[in-house]
């Protein structure tokens, strides 16, 4: 369990589950992952795909009735987690891997300064005099582009915009320079332009100090420009994984390909339709016995609505759950070259 | 603006002050959350209104309907100006203008079932009675592609995307002319989104609709939209067609706006450089003086903060408002490069 080869996280065979009244909801059933030093790794999904629990489950912060973390390995930095004490896990938990939330206004205490929030964090963790924490808190959201951070640091959560209160949660989560970092919906609460703003300030801080990111969204556009690998998830299951490159260009399952084609991509001309999915998203308290997405599905057959689908290998890094993903796989390939050459085409047209 | 007949919707000079403070010792303050908008919208059409939290482009669309008080300028509607309808008149009027809220959740009665919520305005309009009531009603769920049986459920045992259609059918119920959905598909899942935007597009074309859609997700916007306009602090900025916005946005605003949009395609991510504004949008109490825009444009001069510029048509049919740039030398870029200072038709 000690042998990390570079990796900072690996995650086997997660399953977490929920004990509703609706019957045992398996929010996160069977997850496998891995993530290398410094990587980026972008997990995509809708609302109840299990991305935000899987990462609850990494943290351990997955409350205790009605959840539970049923099964599998979170081994980070060679340390098994699920072995560790309530204790061990907060010695880690800030310090070593840390994470930023959707809404920041929820995620401070209001009626806290910020000095206040940040001193807390490394007086705890590094143990900090006063004065250090004051002076820490002053640098770090120096590091996160607050302006005029010497006076701002004793303001309250209510006194910053929403772009400043998740720069403030940024700076929180960073301060004792943890070497993974998660990030769970970090701007969709946030307008296009203050989602840029923090979306390069993560990409900055990751260089600079060489942090591992998961980065949660649902947003195929701000995984696009930010991972080196992306997980697909759907009903609590991963439905793909794959290299960021290789995933946009040839996906190898149908939802990543309804996912990809169903958002209206402004660097390119639209034709008249938007592609869309048909139905919801199912109810995971009650899943059909095979694939949970047959039913949406546009080319489901006999065999998907009645056997779970197999986790597919497609090369090294590529793996897809589909009873069809060598299909599916060939047919993306294919479009993918009729693309090139259609602006090739194009070009020598122009 | 006014340059031909189909406008469905004249609006012209548009304001809407909130009074805040007061009292007193205290200095009355205004927040003017939409400072000055004139806007045509034609029949038919979709016209996309895309701006940041703050920049009152869901005032905007309130005000037009009077669910916001407007406290100056005119909305005409069939020669009518519906900002000084009396109130008996503007209910008469209310049949043909309708609303699409964005939270699904909030903005049906818990209470009613879905049959009454869409049957509802129906009753109050006395457009049918009895028995043909429910039958439109049911009529509508299909056309918005819900099962009839769901008639009888409550909102509650719906998801968000559901309840949506709940919430067009019901602006449907009473054949409006024009719509204004305001962030319709801002609370629901990819997949989903997909399905209502396809939804508002058909409609639109069965109906002969006429669309006000108000978002802050430009690519959905893009998508919809036959021209957008850009609202940055209570005002228009620039105005044009859909396609045109992205392809040449004019105003420094709307070029970082698009610029920061980020495109589901990892290799044009890679390659693309972004422009990151500096700072927050300010707060519309004490708005910067001149252009609205100035505290954090990248091209902003001191003439900037004096003038206030004034929507022009810089190209065909394209309007902007920026004192640096105008219809013979429409890119700011080039002209910043040139140190061109105030060229526009500012005042």
């Amino acid at each position: 369990m000690s042998e990390t080869n570079g990796k900072i996280l690996s995650v086997k065979d997660l399953k977490t589950y929920f004990q509703t009244e609706d019957g045992v909801v398996k929010a996160v059933d069977g997850i496998t992952f891995e993530l290398e030093k410094g990587e980026t790794l972008g997990i995509v999904g809708e609302s109840g795909s299990g991305k935000s629990v899987t990462n609850l489950s990494v943290m351990r912060l997955i409350p205790e009735p009605p959840g539970k973390i049923v099964s599998g390995d979170i081994v980070f930095n060679g340390i098994d987690v699920r072995k560790l004490s309530i204790n061990e896990v907060r010695g880690i938990r800030g310090k070593r891997m840390a994470m930023i939330f959707q809404d920041p206004m929820t995620s401070l205490n209001p009626f806290l300064k910020i000095s206040t929030q940040l001193m807390e964090v490394t007086r705890l963790h590094l143990g900090h005099s006063k004065k250090e924490a004051y002076d820490h808190a002053i640098k770090m959201l120096k590091t996160v582009g607050i302006p005029d951070a010497e006076s701002r640091v004793d303001s309250y959560p209510h006194e910053f915009s929403g772009g400043m209160r998740q720069r403030v949660m940024i700076a929180m989560a960073l301060s004792c320079d943890p070497e993974l970092l998660i990030a769970d919906e970090p701007t969709t609460a946030l307008d296009v332009t203050i989602q840029a703003q923090i979306l390069e300030l993560i990409k900055d801080l990751r260089t600079r100090m060489g942090t591992s990111v998961i980065l949660i969204t649902h947003d195929l556009g701000v995984v696009a420009g930010m991972t080196d690998k992306i997980i697909v998830m759907y009903a609590g299951k991963v439905f793909e994984q794959a290299p960021t490159a290789e995933l946009f260009a040839t996906p190898a399952n149908p939802y990543t390909k309804g996912l990809l084609k169903s958002v209206p991509d402004p660097a390119h001309e639209e034709g008249t339709e938007l592609y869309q999915i048909p139905g919801l998203p199912p109810d995971v308290a009650h899943l059909p016995p095979g694939c949970p997405f047959a039913e949406r599905c546009y080319r489901a057959e006999d065999i998907c609505r009645r056997d779970f689908p197999p986790f597919v290998q497609i090369n090294a890094n590529h793996h897809s759950l589909c009873h069809f993903a060598q299909e599916v796989y060939a047919e993306s390939v294919a479009e993918s070259e009729n693309g090139k050459t259609a602006n090739i085409q194009m070009k020598i047209n122009e | 603006m006014n340059e031909n007949g189909n406008d469905l919707i004249s609006i012209q000079d548009l304001r809407v002050h909130f009074k805040i403070g007061g009292g007193l010792f205290k200095e009355t303050k205004y927040v003017k959350a939409v400072d000055g908008v004139s806007l045509d919208i034609k029949k038919g059409e979709t016209l996309g209104l895309v701006g940041e939290s703050g920049c009152g482009k869901s005032t905007l669309g309130k005000a037009i309907l009077r669910l916001t008080e407007p406290t100056g300028g005119q909305v005409f509607y069939n020669g009518k100006d519906l900002a000084h309808l009396g109130a008996r008149e503007m209910r008469e009027q209310r049949k043909n203008l309708q609303m699409i809220f964005q939270d699904p959740y909030a903005s049906l009665n818990p209470r009613m079932t879905v049959g009454q919520i869409i049957g509802e305005p129906i009753r109050t309009f006395g457009l049918k009675n009895g028995k043909s009531i429910e039958e439109r009603v049911q009529d509508l769920m299909e056309t918005v592609g819900m099962s009839r049986r769901f008639v009888k459920r409550y909102p509650h045992e719906f998801s968000g995307g559901q309840r949506q259609r709940i919430g067009i059918a019901r602006a449907l119920a009473v054949d409006p002319e024009f719509i204004v959905a305001d962030e319709p598909i801002s609370a629901l899942d990819v997949s989903i989104q997909a399905q209502i935007m396809n939804l508002m597009e058909r409609l639109q074309a069965e109906k002969n609709l006429t669309y006000l859609f108000i978002s802050h997700d430009l690519r959905a916007v893009r998508h919809l939209s036959d021209r957008v306009a850009v609202m940055y602090l209570g005002k228009i900025v620039e105005l044009a067609g859909g396609k045109e916005v992205y392809r040449e946005p004019l105003m420094p605003y709307t070029i970082a706006l698009i610029s920061a949009v980020p495109v589901p395609d990892p290799e044009i991510e890679a390659k693309r450089e972004r422009i990151i504004l500096k700072g927050d949008v300010p707060s519309p109490i004490n708005p910067p003086s001149g252009c609205p825009f100035h505290t954090r444009c990248p091209y902003a001069i001191e003439d900037c903060k004096r003038i206030v510029p004034k929507l022009v048509e810089i190209k065909p049919k394209h309007y902007a408002a920026c004192i640096r740039i105008n219809p013979e030398k429409p890119h700011i870029e080039e002209n910043s490069k040139e140190g061109l200072g105030a060229i526009g038709a500012g005042v």
